[in-house]
């Protein structure tokens, strides 16, 4: 905790080997936050670039006390994917666009064979309940709030939040 | 408060993904400030999501390749910002005001011109004017040459008089059209209150005959007055008189005076 606030806060004064470990840290998850997303390789390799530049550009304007370092760069995330998708461009391009979860994403993932955590991924999700999927799919990877996710899953919004506890619980136990 | 009972509701677990208020977000940052199960918790989740997300990766992109396009950015960043509005902007407006400044001097310059013209027009009329009066004057002038030189003209010079041997007087009489040239030049200017009189004389007896007053003698240029004499004159006299002239000239103040000469 107290080497990555050291790390956020170097960064935050432009230091750029502190920011080449926060990238080093999360590059990959917003590649993976974007990418299931926009589901276009180039695109989400440009887009993850592009988010990781605004965090740079951007950095004063985070504060710990408003949430987490990878919350903060998630949801810059989450919303520069969303407003690629909703350009023209972008729609006009991906007219059919699939609707693969993260799930499906994963489980024909080559990259992730030279991984450590490949093994407990796949099977994590694998054995993951259809429930789970989505409740993990809206608000980690697509943004949805607490409530969106209860009414598109038509869930109480008691249960969106102790239902993805348990989920979280089930992946953590896999993976850590 | 019940740790385990707040871990359980699964808030961290919304508190990770974002989407708390910023006032859950502050109270969660205060308790994982106190409680550091809690703050373990939450790094669980963390790294769990990290590793969920991450295997979504398509491939990773190292930081070299990334650093790349972070310095083009920078560049831009500095680059762009400050160049490209104002150059723009500044030659515009440089432009405008050099155009602006230019018609205000090519106007200023017109009026001028217009003035120099006014000047110069009004300038010559005077000329004109001028050249209009010297020719006048010249045929003036001739006219009077013409005269004196005619055959039949008689001169008689006026000479001074007692106090006044200084002054002179030419008349120059054409006995044929009755009329008299005087040359007034050896007179001076005539007083305030004063005037010259002409006189006609004839010697025996002594008869003075008025022939006028000069009344623009001072204003006079030349200073010779064409005047009517039909009388058969043996002598002309000038006198100052009193403004308006006398009856009789005032002997005293006889200035000139000049006999003509009988014909041969």
């Amino acid at each position: 905790m107290a080497d990555l606030d050291t790390l956020v806060s170097q960064f935050q004064n432009k230091n750029e080997v502190a920011f080449q470990k926060l990238y080093g840290m999360y590059s990959d998850s917003i590649h993976g936050v974007v990418y299931n997303i926009v589901k276009d390789t180039a695109i989400a390799d440009e887009l993850m670039q592009d988010v990781f530049i605004k965090a740079w550009h951007n950095a004063h304007t985070y504060s710990s006390q408003k949430g987490r370092f990878f919350t903060w760069i998630l949801n810059i995330a989450q919303n520069a994917a969303i407003d690629k998708t909703r350009s023209k461009a972008f729609k006009q391009k991906k007219q059919n666009l699939n609707s693969d979860f993260f799930v499906d994403i994963i489980t024909s993932n080559d990259n992730l064979d030279n991984s450590t955590d490949a093994i407990g991924i796949k099977k994590f999700v694998k054995n993951l309940g259809k429930k789970c999927k989505e409740v993990i799919e809206l608000l980690y990877f697509k943004g949805f709030t607490q409530k969106e996710t209860s009414e598109e899953l038509d869930m109480p919004i008691g249960t969106v939040k102790t239902r993805n506890r348990n989920c979280i619980k089930e992946l953590r136990d896999m993976v850590l | 408060m019940d740790i385990n009972a707040y871990i359980e509701s699964g808030i961290l677990e919304l508190y990770v993904a974002g989407q708390l208020s910023e006032k859950e977000n502050q109270e969660v940052y205060e308790l994982l400030q106190q409680y550091p199960e809690l703050l373990q918790e939450v790094l669980e989740i963390e790294a769990a999501v990290v590793k969920l997300t991450a295997a979504v990766s398509p491939h990773s992109i190292n930081f070299e390749s990334f650093r790349g396009k972070l310095k083009d950015t920078d560049n831009k960043v500095v680059d762009m910002r400050p160049k490209k509005p104002n150059w723009i902007s500044y030659t515009g407006w440089a432009a405008s005001i050099l155009l602006a400044g230019g018609l205000l001097w090519t106007l200023n310059n017109k009026t001028k011109l217009e003035e120099q013209l006014q000047t110069a027009d009004i300038e010559n009329q005077y000329l004109e004017t001028q050249i209009e009066d010297a020719r006048n004057n010249l045929a003036h002038t001739k006219d009077l040459l013409d005269a004196i030189r005619d055959k039949d003209i008689l001169a008689v010079p006026l000479g001074g008089q007692g106090d006044f041997a200084n002054s002179y007087a030419k008349v120059y009489w054409n006995k044929a059209d009755n009329t008299i040239y005087l040359d007034a030049e050896g007179l001076p200017n005539a007083p305030e209150g004063k005037v010259w009189q002409v006189w006609s004389l004839t010697l025996n007896p002594l008869t003075p005959t008025s022939l006028g007053t000069i009344e623009d003698f001072n204003t006079d240029e030349n200073k010779i007055f064409t005047i009517t004499n039909a009388n058969q004159s043996q002598a002309f006299g000038i006198t100052l008189e009193p403004a308006g002239g006398s009856e009789s000239p005032t002997m005293e103040q006889l200035y000139t005076l000049g006999v003509v000469p009988v014909a041969p």
